[in-house]
């Protein structure tokens, strides 16, 4: 089957049962998505089908089609300069980390769908278990990187 | 002049110790260079153990201790280049392994990272490391101008021969300075002289955990690699009677079903996905032994017995409590608890092994390399000296992974029957949460004698319940004794209790259940400051006295655990009117020798809704190396903590434990985060930890700020069992 992962076509042979993150990490190297429960509560393993938030640890790959833009923390941005990436980056946001580019393709996902989210949008949008608690910095890193985004338009 | 010596940095990293499967099979770890882990073929020889200057300036600081969040690489760095004066945006570190340590006489000492222990119990010896090596680098450019050292002065990496002005730079003076010995005595800077220490600078490691580059050991890639789940027997001390391998042999990917030691079974198949699905299928016959019976109802009942036994080991003992409560013109009572909890660190426990009849290697998250190491050569069946682990960034610690490495064992003996085939075991979820090395469970029974005015005169703390060192390191009781059991309630020392009683007791009934207890974030402190500030307002409340006050009254000896009670206090607005609906609790307490407390708001609705609005927590640590990182760190604690309170708790079912994922083990959202207001107030003259004291206060903060909002002690966990409605 092919998939499109970060804007490639990529060509895969694999259990159509098999879900997605394992296809991102085991067959195309892909690590930065993380497992830790694998059974979609965490969210460690967000990431982006057509700009919108998914759990891959749940996801079977075979409910994908080439059609489905799939992006990863890896190819988020080019070079590591998202809003986002940018913000967190600034705020030294992550503590362990292996967390976090879950939690960054939920807050990508969160801003696609709300530019300039409230905190009641942050609380809605955020259920990804961070267990070093960066809660407070993430939080502040979404706000951040609303505004790089705003003035990066304006 | 001193005699010179040649260590080369290449040496360094294939030295006696390193040169192994591993290298020879050119593994490389796709690392940035921003990671604390030696890369191989740098040639750039090292000052000394601790310090090496690439010639284009990069300064490379080794770090003996682990990261896993909370910022010791940065800190450890920062304390290294306070003295060595060198340029800190060129600063990047590495690790050395414990291999390298042991082939070195330990010339890094420990590698142990718990205990809020990184850079208090470090501090000393890696600011040597430092200034040792910027004498070094003085003294060859010194040696290169043919002028006294004393002439020379150095900052930011940079060489100043101030009577002539010539200049150099560290760099070009590095490969000179690591041939000249070091000097016996240097001496470190004065507080009042640092320039690094105590700025908030930035984290060292926080570029690749932004893109997905940062390689953790659950994403570690060797050639070659195969890919093992495993299944232990969920009843603890059971064993593995049989498996039918035959049934799952011929699934896809699938090269071996393996037993792994007495209790447990792998599948090892080319990606982990295909080993766990054949293990799912896998049809396993368990022989659950002594414990099946165990229940969460038979260990209460084992405790209970414990609250009331005569004789208890004492650990604080002032005065005569049992008399003098009998005197009491009022005595006040109280039964709390509190359960066990899983460390559930975000990636699950792993351990890439590689086993040869000549050399074991390791690839692991650790917080104790040595440790590692150990249970790796032990597991291996190889002298010491032919292992070595490889640690790797820990996606999380909380203490699973500092005195346990059951999974390095385990790995170990998978890779022993696959000789020259890096395996890695990667645990499920269910796996971590079933097995881990829980929070002790204990009781405590407190009574408490007031006099005529309301003061606390008498107080006995009964703990009954578990002890940590009597199953895990028996060797550092004292007697028969676990003091770290009376964490927060000793009479000095890191966990000093922070009240003056004139009679005091506090002992401890130890009953030991037959579930592995650990090292969970914040240790004994976590259930002791609830034991004994949730207490302490109960005392307030029974004398009718503002729980400040009556705190206050018996901190007279105690006078940094008042000023940061003080501190939150007065931030936080006590003794003013909250906004409406809205309730405050307080809490204090010395840990891992710092001073702090906290200041909770929280609100509870009609339906028994509890929200924690705002947490101000003060935190004097003596010396405050990095305030940015200390917010962080205070900030993460809360949710520790609070998830804990919240939701923690696991519960056993003939003889394991019931709960398996973060479904019935949930942790905290960010919509449930409360707003942290952190006061850093270094006092100076000693070094307190960071990681851990200020979880203790969380709990009982919102606990007594529960009971002013609803008329509800609260002294059983976790709140998800509680209703918080009003009391009528």
């Amino acid at each position: 089957m092919k998939l499109n992962v970060n804007g490639e076509l990529i060509d895969i042979e694999v259990d159509g049962a098999t879900p997605l993150l394992w296809v991102l990490r085991e067959q195309l190297g892909l690590t930065g998505t993380k497992y830790s429960c694998g059974i979609g509560l965490c969210g460690s393993c967000t990431v982006l089908v057509d700009g919108e938030a998914v759990r891959s640890c749940v996801a079977p790959v075979s409910s994908f089609t080439a059609t489905q833009k799939i992006t990863t923390i890896e190819g988020l941005s080019p070079d590591g300069n998202h809003p986002l990436q940018r913000a967190w980056d600034k705020l030294d946001v992550p503590q362990c980390g292996y967390c976090q580019p879950g939690m960054i393709m939920s807050a990508a996902a969160l801003l696609g769908a709300k530019p300039e989210p409230t905190d009641a949008d942050i609380d809605e949008g955020i259920t990804n278990i961070c267990r070093c608690g960066t809660f407070n910095r993430v939080r502040e890193g979404i706000h951040l990187a609303a505004r790089i985004e705003k003035e990066g338009k304006s | 002049m001193r005699d010179k010596l040649n260590v080369s940095r290449r040496e360094f990293l294939i030295g006696s110790a390193v040169l192994g499967a591993g290298f020879s099979l050119g593994l490389y770890l796709p690392m940035g260079a921003r990671n604390a882990v030696a890369a191989e073929g740098g040639e750039s020889p090292e000052v000394n153990a601790w310090v090496v200057i690439e010639p284009d300036d990069t300064v490379v600081i080794r770090i003996a201790r682990s990261e896993m969040g909370q910022g010791t690489l940065t800190g450890l760095a920062q304390l290294v280049a306070e003295e060595l004066e060198c340029d800190w945006s060129r600063v990047t570190t590495e690790y050395p392994t414990p291999g390298q340590n042991l082939a070195r006489d330990r010339i890094w000492r420990s590698f142990s990272t718990g205990g809020s222990q990184g850079i208090r119990g470090s501090h000393d010896y890696v600011r040597k490391g430092g200034a040792v090596a910027r004498e070094m680098l003085i003294e060859a450019a010194a040696e290169e101008w043919d002028v006294p050292m004393e002439e020379c002065t150095v900052a930011a990496s940079v060489i100043t021969h101030a009577p002539t002005g010539r200049t150099t730079t560290y760099g070009k003076v590095a490969a000179a300075a690591a041939e000249l010995f070091p000097p016996e005595e240097v001496a470190l800077k004065d507080p009042s002289e640092w320039k690094l220490i105590g700025r908030p600078v930035k984290r060292l490691d926080t570029a690749d955990k932004l893109t997905g580059k940062q390689v953790f050991g659950a994403d570690l890639k060797l050639p070659g690699m195969l890919n093992a789940a495993i299944r232990a027997c969920p009843t603890f001390g059971g064993r593995l009677k049989g498996f039918e391998a035959t049934k799952v042999k011929d699934k896809p990917g699938v090269r071996a079903v393996l037993r792994v030691g007495d209790d447990a079974v792998a599948v090892v198949a080319d990606t982990w996905w295909q080993a766990k699905t054949a293990l799912d299928a896998l049809p396993v016959d368990w022989e659950r032994g002594a414990n099946a019976e165990v229940s969460s109802a038979s260990i209460s009942a084992m405790l209970d017995e414990g609250l009331a036994a005569d004789e208890a080991l004492v650990g604080n003992q002032k005065g005569d409590a049992k008399g003098a409560l009998k005197g009491a013109a009022r005595t006040v009572e109280a039964t709390y608890a509190y359960p066990y909890q899983n460390h559930a660190t975000m990636e699950p426990m792993n351990a890439t092994a590689l086993w040869t009849s000549e050399r074991c290697e390791v690839w692991c998250p650790t917080q104790n390399g040595e440790a590692a190491l150990q249970a790796a050569a032990e597991a291996s069946g190889l002298e010491i000296s032919k292992c070595d682990v490889h640690k790797i960034h820990l996606g999380g610690g909380f203490g699973r992974r500092g005195s346990f490495h059951d999974f390095v064992t385990q790995a170990v003996l998978i890779a022993k029957q696959l000789p020259g085939t890096p395996v890695k075991l990667l645990w499920t979820r269910e796996e971590d949460m079933q097995h881990g090395h829980y929070h002790p469970i204990t009781k405590c029974r407190l009574v408490g004698g007031l006099d005529e005015q309301g003061d606390l005169t008498s107080l006995h703390v009964r703990i009954s319940g578990q002890s940590i060192l009597a199953a895990v390191n028996p060797a550092w009781m004292t007697n028969g004794v676990d003091t770290f059991v009376f964490q927060g309630m000793l009479p000095d020392g890191d966990h000093e209790i922070s009240y003056t009683v004139p009679d005091l007791l506090v002992d401890h009934a130890m009953r030991n259940p037959p579930v592995p207890p650990g090292f969970w974030r914040g240790v004994n402190i976590n259930q002791n400051a609830i034991y004994l500030e949730c207490f302490m307002d109960e005392l307030a409340h029974a004398a009718g006295q503002d729980p400040l006050a009556f705190r206050r009254r018996l901190m007279s000896n105690h006078p940094k655990a008042r000023a940061v009670l003080d501190a939150v206090a007065e931030k936080a607005g006590w003794g003013s009117p909250a906004a409406p609906g809205v309730y405050r609790g307080l809490a204090v307490c010395k840990a891992f020798a710092s001073y702090v407390a906290a200041c909770a708001e929280v609100s509870v609705d009609a339906g028994g809704r509890l929200k924690v609005h705002r947490i101000v927590a003060a935190t004097d640590p003596g010396y405050a190396v990095n305030p940015q990182q200390i917010e962080a760190q205070v900030e993460g604690s809360f949710v520790f903590g609070l998830s804990a309170l919240l939701y923690g708790g696991c519960t056993i079912k003939e003889g394991a434990v019931e709960q398996s994922n973060f479904h019935d083990y949930p942790s905290m959202l960010i919509k449930e985060m409360p707003k942290v207001e952190v006061i850093v107030m270094p006092s100076g003259g000693f070094w307190g930890g960071i990681g851990e004291p200020t979880i203790a206060v969380a709990a009982p903060a919102v606990l007594n700020a529960i009971f002013a909002a609803t008329g509800r002690r609260i002294r059983e966990l976790p709140l998800k069992h509680v209703d918080l409605r009003a009391a009528s």
